[in-house]
Parts: C-alpha cells; sequence; structure tokens
C-alpha cells in the first residue's frame, strides 16, 4: 500500500519534471528539472530493490554530469531567446511523432508476455541472503569483468578526449617549439680554427648578426 | 493495482522515452536540450532494464544498466567538450547552422 503510493509519488513527480526538462524555457531550469527527474527516478529503482544503481544514479549522475552540464551552460554565454524560434513550428510536429510513438509502445506492452521457461533463461539470479550491492559485485568482478575493464577503458578515451578537444595551449607555455627551433637559419657556423691559438686571434670571436624578428607562431590545431 | 509490478516500469519508461522524443524534436535550435533529452531516454532505458530485473530477479539487468549509465556519462563528457570548441569558434550553438561538413 505504502510502496504502491510511492511509487505512483514519485512516478508523478518524475514525468512532470521530465515534462518541464523539455519545456521549459530557461536551460539552467531545464538542468535543474533533470536532477529532480534522477532524484525520482533513484527512488523507483530503490522502490525495485536495485539500491546499488539507485545510489549510482545520484552520485554519479547528479554529482558529476549535471553538474558539468550546468557548468557548461553558465559558462558559454549563450543568447537563449534566439533558440527558441523554431518551438511553435516543431512543436506539433514533435507531439505527432511522440504520440505514435507512445501507443506503439503501448501496444507493445499489452500484446507483450513472458516466456514460459523465463525464469530457467535468467543469467545470474540473486542468490539467497546477500544484499543487492553485494549481489552485484559478485557477478560484475567474475563475469562481467572484461566489460567492466572495457567500460573503464571507453571513460578514459573520453576523458582524455575532452581534455584535446578543449585544452587551449596557453600563449606564456615554456614549451619546446621544435619548428621554430629549426627555422632559425645563419645563427650556427661549425668553424676550425688551429690549436693553441686562442680564440681571439683567429677571429672567430665576432659579433652576433642582428636579431631577426621571431617567427610567427605556429599554430598546431585548427579548433581555437 | 497497489502491486507494483513491471507494467508499472515499462509504462513509466514508455512515458519517458516519448518525452525525451518529443524533447529533440522541440528543441530544434539548442543542442544541450537535445543532449538532456538524450539523458532522459538512457533513464527510460534503464528504467525497463531495472524493471524487468526486479520483475525476474535477474541481476544481468543491473549490471547493463550500470554500463549504461557508464557510457553515458561518457558520452555527455564528449558532446559538451564538441559543444565548448563549437561555441568558441561559432559563437553560437544553434543546430541549424552545424552544416560545415554538407553531411
Amino acid at each position: 500500500m505504502i510502496v504502491a503510493l510511492s511509487f505512483y509519488l514519485f512516478a508523478t513527480i518524475l514525468i512532470a519534471s521530465a515534462t518541464m526538462v523539455v519545456t521549459s524555457r530557461n536551460p539552467v531550469h531545464s538542468v535543474l528539472y533533470l536532477i529532480l527527474a534522477f532524484f525520482n527516478a533513484a527512488a523507483l529503482f530503490l522502490i525495485a530493490g536495485a539500491e546499488f544503481l539507485a545510489m549510482i544514479l545520484i552520485i554519479v549522475y547528479v554529482g558529476a554530469v549535471m553538474v558539468l552540464f550546468l557548468f557548461v551552460i553558465m559558462m558559454l554565454d549563450i543568447d537563449f531567446a534566439q533558440l527558441r524560434e523554431g518551438f511553435q513550428r516543431y512543436a506539433p510536429f514533435g507531439a505527432v511523432v511522440g504520440g505514435i510513438l507512445f501507443f506503439e509502445l503501448l501496444f507493445v506492452l499489452g500484446a507483450w508476455q513472458f516466456s514460459t521457461d523465463a525464469a530457467d533463461l535468467r543469467l545470474s539470479p540473486t542468490p539467497p541472503g546477500t544484499t543487492n550491492t553485494e549481489a552485484i559485485g559478485r557477478v560484475l568482478y567474475t563475469d562481467y569483468i572484461y566489460l567492466f575493464q572495457l567500460s573503464g577503458l571507453i571513460l578514459l578515451v573520453a576523458m582524455i578526449g575532452a581534455i584535446v578537444l578543449t585544452l587551449r595551449e596557453g600563449q606564456n607555455s615554456r614549451a619546446q617549439s621544435v619548428e621554430a627551433q629549426l627555422a632559425r637559419l645563419g645563427r650556427v657556423e661549425n668553424l676550425n680554427p688551429a690549436l693553441g691559438q686562442g680564440v681571439a686571434t683567429a677571429d672567430i670571436l665576432r659579433r652576433r648578426p642582428p636579431e631577426p624578428p621571431p617567427p610567427a607562431r605556429i599554430e598546431r590545431e585548427g579548433h581555437h | 493495482m497497489l502491486t507494483i509490478g513491471l507494467g508499472h516500469y515499462l509504462t513509466v519508461g514508455a512515458i519517458l522515452f516519448v518525452l525525451g522524443v518529443f524533447g529533440i524534436f522541440m528543441n530544434r535550435k539548442n543542442v544541450i536540450v537535445i543532449l538532456m533529452s538524450v539523458e532522459l531516454i538512457l533513464l527510460s532505458v534503464n528504467m525497463n532494464l531495472v524493471g524487468f530485473s526486479a520483475a525476474l530477479d535477474d541481476l544481468t539487468g543491473q549490471i547493463f544498466a550500470m554500463f549504461i549509465l557508464t557510457v553515458a556519462a561518457a558520452e555527455a563528457a564528449i558532446g559538451l567538450a564538441i559543444l565548448v570548441i563549437y561555441f568558441r569558434n561559432r559563437g553560437t550553438i544553434e543546430v541549424e547552422d552545424i552544416s560545415a561538413l554538407k553531411g
């Protein structure tokens, strides 16, 4: 009873806030509503018994990804009023497509049923007497270890990609500019003075030629 | 009606999915809201997986939902990075302007 009531409460708030995500005028409000939606989805996961996923959803999604969205929206100086122009034009089309999709999903839901031997086809049923987190850990680090490592690799690639994409080389960087160094002409001469004479008499000790202007800074990336 | 079963989760997932698709159509110009709609769609997929996992008492659904969360986090990071450099170049994030490649 109380479970059903809380399910309906959380589901209602989840759907309402998801609606606000796609219809609100200000993207900052959209992100905040999305955070509310994730909290309510985590509550629904808790009702379903998936405690670990619920906590992951709040910690990883609300704590990292949504904050990233918020940072980007607030960092970029975007004219949001201009972005709203096509809203009225596309709304009927989107409503038609969404309605068709929803009724198709309802038909699938109504006509579908479990296979009779579904209980025998389970890959990893929860061992009796274990909590959800413990059971997930037992499966995740044994049966799915390669997928687990692969998801770590995906995160590493995403991290390196994001850094490479957004890194702007500072103008004060002391890094070696190999192209500029190799492009210097007439600055290094190899001489062959006689032994024991000293550099002054051999006329080696000359004034340096006047400094040419430094070469223009070479752009390494095209996306500055 | 008062016992929560698989059908409830699937219905919530379907509504969330439709809302995500609707959001992509509604906000044709704003890449950020499109990315958020994609997050909604992925959340609905997770809702379905968790619902089935609870109904069948099979942990595989929850493991898959975790992997989906991982990939969605990576996708959000890369998408926002692309958005930042696009804004640096063009000064706007209108989707309809993104046609430099003439795909």
